[in-house]
């Protein structure tokens, strides 16, 4: 009799699993036929105010143009090369950009974050010249390092610093003490604890500053080859804005997208990697 | 005072507990000596958390603190385990002068303080691996305590994957495996359940009787006092000195779950908690 209650019992809860399974996956169906949808309607309305003379496809260009213009750029390359080669340039500066950036920031948020006095005398400062617009030094990076990569990886590397910068600082302020004095206790080193506690974690706050830096060093980059260089994907953009060429920004837009949306998912990748001993999320769904 | 519950002679004033005179002939492994303690805010306002306070504890003697919240019994420990220093008075282990982390000290804190970017058998290893020890030898040794505090079979395990009740396993692990002579613990069961508490005393008590560490333990909870120690401490509100030391004369080895049913500890419990009725009370 109980036998046959627990196994009545198992059937239901395998149904109710069974129901739920199915009303989650209808959910999701009908999220990505939405997702879809937006695209449709935005992309088809834009077309069809072009081609219908809502908005003037010369100033506001057209997807099929945009298409267009993309196509050509990939089969017969760009007015200054192939187009690959541009994207390989900027990736380049902003990759050595980022890397520089990130670990200055890391470094200096660190050092500031043990070391109260430091932290006092130079905070002002870093306020300071965090609220300067740094887009600006571009001009005094192309002036002083001129034309070639050297100006464009500056740049980005001051765009990544301070972001990267306070996350780490805050990071280590953040540290729960009790873990330290544990450490302490333990037997680590000063200089351990910084490395076994301190770093590890500052983690989570300097892995969320990565993300939103590799977009700055981009920028970084960008800019820097807009205000002068001989390649890239600025200087694309720079040229398409000379010739009145509306689809050629667009479209090295969504090559500068494309590229950023590649970081973002390989720097999602490094911090699922590095933060695995954190609880997940147990209701996440989201994809 | 009712005429039954008495105090007993045993009770001590807080002048001679710091003395030698309850001191056996080994002589005292930690000595607080008349110590005040002072904070200083950021505004430069100075908050007094010790006065005068005195107390000793005997190598190998577990000894119990109680006090009301806030008093500046976390201090105490803090001040012995060299993560502060004394504004005035002294502390001494062994007769030394305390002017740093003394490597023969072990802390469990109140509050989780495993590593929680390690595993299991990272976190108890990390004590031997700080003190310099290859890790082979360490994870080695690790793997025993993780074995003897019951968690055989969650090496891997991070501690968030863990409950309340196993972190503290980890924590007593992560502390036992440097072998202390000297224990300071921090109200460390206070965040369990009633039953996991009983559990880990048990668990916390056999620890204990192996290797005869000095034990300062610091807790809110009378009974958990009584139960555990030797003597217990029953401190003063803020500043903080010692009113009167209770010696605890029930057998050991004790039983968590049956000791609290003793006539002798109810007593105990009994005056003890009329004694610190007058510092909670304002």
């Amino acid at each position: 009799m109980k036998q046959a209650n627990s196994l009545a019992l198992d059937e239901e809860i395998a149904q109710i699993e069974r129901a739920s399974v199915r009303a989650i996956r209808a959910r999701w169906r009908l999220v990505y036929a939405l997702r879809v949808g937006v695209l449709v309607v935005t992309l088809g309305g834009w077309e069809l105010c072009g081609r219908t003379g809502v908005i003037d496809p010369f100033f506001f260009s057209m997807p099929s143009q945009i298409a267009h213009q993309l196509w050509v750029w990939m089969n017969e390359g760009t007015s200054q090369g192939s187009l690959w080669v541009q994207v390989l340039v900027t990736l380049e500066e902003t990759t050595l950009g980022f890397l520089i950036g990130s670990i200055m920031g890391i470094v200096c948020g660190i050092a500031l974050g043990r070391n109260r006095l430091l932290a006092d005398v130079f905070s002002i400062y870093i306020k300071i010249a965090n609220s300067v617009p740094r887009v600006v030094l571009g001009s005094i990076f192309i002036i002083a390092l001129g034309l070639g990569m050297a100006s464009k990886v500056a740049l980005a590397v001051v765009m990544v610093f301070f972001v990267v910068f306070g996350n780490a600082f805050q990071g280590v302020r953040e540290a729960d003490g009790n873990l330290i004095a544990n450490a302490k206790i333990l037997g680590a080193s000063s200089r351990r604890i910084t490395y076994s506690v301190v770093l590890p974690s500052a983690l989570t706050w300097i892995l969320a500053s990565l993300h939103v830096s590799f977009g700055f060093a981009l920028v970084g980059a960008v800019v820097g080859e807009f205000l002068g260089s001989r390649q890239g994907i600025g200087l694309l953009i720079a040229t398409a804005q000379g010739a009145f060429n509306a689809a050629g920004v667009f479209a090295a837009m969504i090559v500068l997208a494309v590229v950023a949306l590649l970081a973002e998912f390989l720097l999602t990748q490094l911090e699922n990697r590095l933060l695995k001993w954190r609880p997940v999320q147990f209701s996440e769904l989201a994809h | 005072m009712n005429s039954v519950l008495t105090p007993r002679p045993l009770v001590a004033s807080a002048g001679e507990a710091g003395s030698g005179g309850s001191v056996g002939a080994s002589g005292p492994v930690i000595e607080l000596d008349k110590v005040t303690r002072r904070f200083t805010s950021p505004e430069g306002k100075v908050i007094q958390a010790l006065r005068d306070f005195s107390m000793a504890v005997r190598p190998g003697e577990f000894c119990a603190v109680v006090g009301p919240t806030g008093c500046g019994k976390s201090t105490t420990l803090g001040l012995i385990a060299g993560l502060a220093r004394p504004s005035a008075g002294s502390v001494r282990i062994d007769g030394n002068p305390v002017v740093g982390v003394d490597p023969r000290i072990g802390f469990v804190f109140q509050q989780d303080a495993v590593f929680p970017w390690h595993n299991v058998l990272d976190n108890v290893s990390a004590g031997p691996v700080f003190r310099g020890a290859s890790r082979n030898e360490a994870v080695e040794a690790a793997r025993e305590w993780v074995r003897r505090v019951g968690l055989a079979g969650f090496e891997a395990h991070y501690p968030h994957q863990l409950s309340g009740g196993m972190r503290k396993r980890v924590a007593l692990a992560q502390t036992f495996i440097n072998r202390p002579d000297i224990l300071l613990m921090d109200e460390p069961f206070s965040a369990l359940d009633v039953q996991t508490r009983s559990l880990m005393q048990d668990e916390l008590l056999q620890l204990w009787s192996s290797h005869r560490a000095a034990v300062v333990f610091v807790t809110h909870d009378i009974d958990e006092a009584i139960t555990l120690a030797d003597r217990v401490f029953v401190l003063t509100r803020g500043p903080a000195t010692v009113k009167t030391v209770y010696e605890i004369d029930l057998a050991r080895p004790r039983v968590v779950s049956e000791a609290r049913y003793a006539p002798r500890f109810i007593e105990l419990s009994r005056q003890i908690w009329s004694d610190l009725r007058d510092e909670v009370t304002i």
